[in-house]
């Protein structure tokens, strides 16, 4: 059983405002760059990255990070995390980066992307951008940009489904087994 | 003592017997033989409809005890073969010198609990049985032994191959044959020395035939699977070899002979053929190479490395074809012992060798299920033929043997097997009387099992 | 995910468990490029080298790939160990064990060995080389190194070249690249190659020129000095007459066939100096591939429940 809380057009709008967002609070887009965690925030990332280009006129560069292997739950998961391409073709050390993942929930992923970035080299900064914020952090962790607030229970998923990977552009929520 | 075994399915090859019937015996020796009637038919259906699932006889308490001479025992056969006592003509008791491994005592209470009444043990000791005192040893020990031990003496002093043993001498202190097993005479030479000689005194060489340049190092049977296993092949032609070699120096010689455990199909061959030409040779094969192929040591199962290894269904399906029409005489265990440890590791380095005595009876009746022997013709092989080929049948001037074995007929020793072809048991390995535990069969379930030994003139309950 | 906590073979792997390593190790590649090739997956656990055979490139390769995902080594070598003093294998397994190993890798002379740990121990045993039986991190590597190369492994023509009967390394390779759909031919003299390969329909070559044409990918075997005097050759000088790989010889392949070696090579004897160091030779990308596999089993042994 499922509702629906946000639809294509609520989407593209939350976009084009955080697109906007970042540009103003880092007075630009001067030696920033956009890295989307796997799976969820890499479509995002790019999408983020041509709004930011409509704008400003210049491209921001965007990568893609996985983070399979800096998970602090590997010997707990039912299924082992798959190991995806981490692909961030340039210089990090002395950048900006905005992590962009679509759901921020426990902020454990947050983490371990942070982690994975930190070997890749010396940001000057990293800020973090979401589309959806469903609370419950476990861990000292705050987006700086954000596409919708939306308090959920435990008992429940939300889901992000892009047209990219072939849905439709929406944010379900549903309810589940809580996973503990 | 004095006992009746009632109304059970007496087969007696030696005599031509098959039907139901008693015997009575009295101080040791079959004393009378009652057929009732004569024109039942050695068929399971006919057995099984006349039976009522028959209760255990009574025994005194824990069922091995000595009978008092006064007491006359009742033993209750009805839906049960009765047989002459099993006679194992290729086993490895292990003492002197690897007592860790299986000890005389427990050698033979496998070997009554597998229905066997009667065991030759191998000379393969430490020291190896190459001298009369070392008979004179395994005798003095087996007297304490639940059954009959009839040592198998050395051909060569310390099995190297290069000298003959004292065989006249042997053969006074107890020894019934002479065997390097384990090992084959590896010296054409020698081996014709050992045929030629052993004439004299009328006792049959027993071959181990395996060509060591050819088996070299290997640990199972050389094919498409040892090269995916990994492991040394031993190819079939390793046995064929020496079979066909030692057939040839039978021939020469005019020696008796009897070749070991037959493992493959063209030795089958080979032995048929020389049958044919009417050369005094015999052979065994033993339940393991009719019942399992070499897939048994796809998961590096050391307790299916054995020697000769097993083999494949071709060879399988041969050796039944040998069985049947007659080429192959006797079913022998080669019971091969060894310590639990021992068989824990890594497969190169693992001893060959199955503990086979309290499975065999009930893997060779598969064989009756099957259609490839009649009862009558498996009593053949594991009793009246060793006893032929060993000189059993006729009474021995030696304090061992005092009557003919092998055979049911009047005056002869009261070794007697009773069977039953519907009991089924589970083989569990870790319940073995054996010190040995290991069998590629534990676990198997098998339709057949011998259910009462009389030995020694005692009664003794198998399962 | 794999089904099994143990690597003892290709033979015990599926098509999808072989895709599943070949495509983590690929994300490991990556880390093995970055200026700090560590990543904390595997942090905290243990791995033990038992190495029952001497052998230096493998076990550094392993212990280099448990580092790299922050796992602590142990390195145990036969002859400095209890072994000598007539210590049961089982016992030292137990033994290594009892101290806390999550990852056994061992390499012994006798096939099976691996098959007999893993049975006994909770640990994942990874099999660096049993006997004459298998070798499947090395075959997973070939397999790797010739994807990445060639786009595919599936209908390639794929020549082993040398002593098929002894090589673990030959073995796991024939057992792989078929399971992956490429075409295998062996070639070598009739004493090293068994008849029976052929009956499994793998092509059978004793003339090496006729084995080469227009394949893809020349993999060559090191021959080992022992055989010679086993009767199986009669000497090295005649075996690289007959089966050497020399330019002439490599010209009868496809234009852009690679040439594969397990290492260490006898240069001069199975393959010419020009070839291992020229352009087609892809000897020193194994050992790199070498270790983005390796990681990626332990990491997907790690990953499978007990």
């Amino acid at each position: 059983m499922s509702k629906e809380l946000f639809n294509k057009k609520d989407m593209d709008r939350a976009l084009t405002r955080m697109a906007h967002e970042i540009i103003e609070k880092n007075k630009g887009i001067d030696r920033l760059c956009l890295v989307g965690i796997q799976r969820g925030g890499v479509h995002l990332a790019r999408r983020l990255s041509s709004k930011t280009k409509e704008i400003e006129k210049k491209e921001i560069p965007v990568g893609s990070l996985d983070i399979a292997l800096y998970r602090d739950d590997l010997s707990i998961r039912k299924g082992q995390a798959v190991v995806r391409k981490t692909d961030v073709p340039f210089e990090i050390t002395d950048f900006k980066i905005i992590l962009v993942d679509d759901v921020l929930f426990t902020g454990r992923s947050i983490r371990a992307a942070m982690d994975a970035l930190m070997d890749l080299g010396r940001p000057a900064a990293i800020q973090l951008a979401v589309l959806i914020d469903r609370g419950h952090r476990e861990l000292p962790i705050k987006a700086d940009y954000v596409g919708k607030n939306i308090p959920t229970s435990l008992t429940e998923n939300v889901e992000v489904q892009l047209e990219e990977d072939g849905l439709e552009d929406r944010v379900i929520i549903e309810k589940v087994e809580i996973k503990k | 003592m004095k006992v009746v075994i009632q109304k059970g399915h007496i087969i007696d090859p030696s005599q031509g017997i098959d039907g139901i019937g008693d015997v009575l015996i009295e101080d040791g020796k079959i004393k009378e033989i009652k057929i009732q009637n004569t024109e039942v038919r050695n068929k399971k259906s006919e057995i099984r409809s006349q039976k009522s699932n028959p209760p255990l006889p009574p025994f005194s308490k824990g069922g091995h005890g000595g009978i008092k001479d006064s007491e006359l025992r009742t033993i209750n056969a009805e839906g049960m073969f009765v047989i002459p006592g099993l006679i194992d003509m290729h086993v490895h008791l292990r003492e002197p010198g690897f007592e860790y491994k299986e000890t005389i005592k427990t050698g033979t209470a496998a070997a009554i609990r597998g229905g066997f009444t009667t065991v030759c043990c191998m000379p393969n000791t430490f020291p190896i049985n190459d001298n009369a005192s070392v008979t004179e040893f395994i005798i003095r020990k087996s007297l304490d032994g639940l059954c009959t031990v009839l040592p198998i003496g050395a051909i060569t002093k310390v099995q190297e191959g290069k000298e003959l043993v004292e065989m006249g001498t042997m053969k006074d202190e107890g020894c019934i044959a002479f065997s390097d097993d384990g090992l084959p005479v590896m010296n054409s030479l020698i081996m014709r020395r050992a045929l030629e000689y052993s004439k004299a005194f009328g006792l049959p060489i027993i071959s181990h035939c395996e060509d060591l340049t050819l088996s070299e190092d290997g640990v199972m049977n050389e094919g498409l699977l040892s090269i995916t296993l990994g492991l040394r092949g031993i190819p079939a032609e390793s046995e064929q070899i020496m079979v066909f070699r030692d057939i040839l120096l039978a021939e020469l010689t005019g020696g008796k002979l009897h070749i070991a455990h037959v493992s493959t199909k063209g030795s089958v061959k080979l032995i048929r053929n020389a049958k044919t030409r009417g050369l005094n040779v015999t052979a065994e094969t033993c339940p393991h190479y009719f019942s399992l192929t070499e897939d048994a040591v796809k998961n590096y199962d050391t307790n299916a490395k054995v020697n000769p290894p097993l083999r494949t269904k071709k060879d399988i399906e041969a050796i039944k074809e040998g069985l049947k029409d007659g080429t192959i005489d006797v079913i022998a265990t080669d019971h091969a012992p060894h310590h639990r440890d021992e068989k824990l590791k890594e497969f190169d380095l693992a001893p060959s060798g199955i503990s086979g005595l309290e499975t065999a009876l009930g893997l060779s009746l598969k064989l009756v299920d099957e259609g490839v022997l009649t009862i009558n013709q498996l009593a053949e092989k594991m009793s009246l033929n060793p006893a032929r080929i060993l000189g059993l049948l006729t009474p021995h001037l030696s304090s061992l043997i005092t009557g003919p074995k092998g055979t049911l007929a009047v005056g002869s020793d009261a070794d007697i097997t009773i069977l039953d072809t519907e009991k089924e048991v589970n083989v569990e390995a870790s319940k073995f009387l054996s010190k040995g535990k290991n069998t590629p069969f534990d676990g198997w379930v098998l339709k057949g099992a011998p259910l009462i030994t009389i030995s020694k003139g005692r009664i003794h309950e198998c399962q | 995910m794999l089904d099994n906590k143990d690597l003892l073979g290709i033979k015990e792997l599926s098509v999808e468990n072989i895709n599943l390593i070949l495509d983590t190790a690929a994300g490991f590649k990556d880390v093995l490029g970055r200026d700090i090739k560590k990543v904390p997956t595997l942090r905290g656990k243990t791995a033990v080298n038992l190495f029952f055979e001497p052998s230096t490139r493998t076990r550094t390769s392993f212990e280099l790939a448990a580092k790299r995902l922050s796992t602590d080594v142990i390195n145990f070598s036969v002859p400095t160990s209890s072994v000598v003093k007539g210590e049961s294998l089982i016992d030292t397994a137990l033994t290594v064990q009892a101290l806390g190993a999550d990852f056994i890798i061992i390499r012994h002379s006798s096939a099976g060995v691996p098959h007999l740990l893993a049975k006994k121990l909770r640990a994942s045993v990874i099999n660096a080389g049993d006997g004459t039986n298998e070798h499947p991190t090395q075959a997973l590597l070939d397999a790797f190194t010739i994807r990445e190369k060639k786009g595919r492994i599936e209908g390639l023509d794929i020549a082993l070249v040398g002593d098929i009967i002894h090589s673990r390394v030959a073995k796991s390779n024939i057992y792989g690249l078929t399971k992956l759909g490429a075409k295998v031919r062996l070639i070598g003299p009739p004493t090293l190659i068994p008849r029976e390969m052929e009956g499994i329909g793998i092509v059978v070559f004793h003339s090496i020129e006729e084995g080469l044409k227009d394949v893809d990918v020349v993999m060559m075997l090191r021959i080992q000095m022992e055989r010679q005097g086993k009767g199986f050759f009669p000497s090295t000088e005649e075996y690289s007459k007959n089966w050497g790989l020399t330019l002439e010889r490599l010209s009868l392949a496809k234009d852009d066939a690679i040439v594969m070696h397990p290492g260490p090579m006898n240069r001069g004897i199975e393959i010419s100096s020009e070839i291992a160091d020229g352009p087609r030779s892809v000897i020193l990308e194994q050992v790199t591939n070498g270790l983005a596999v390796r990681m990626a089993v332990m990491y997907l042994l790690a990953g499978v429940k007990r």
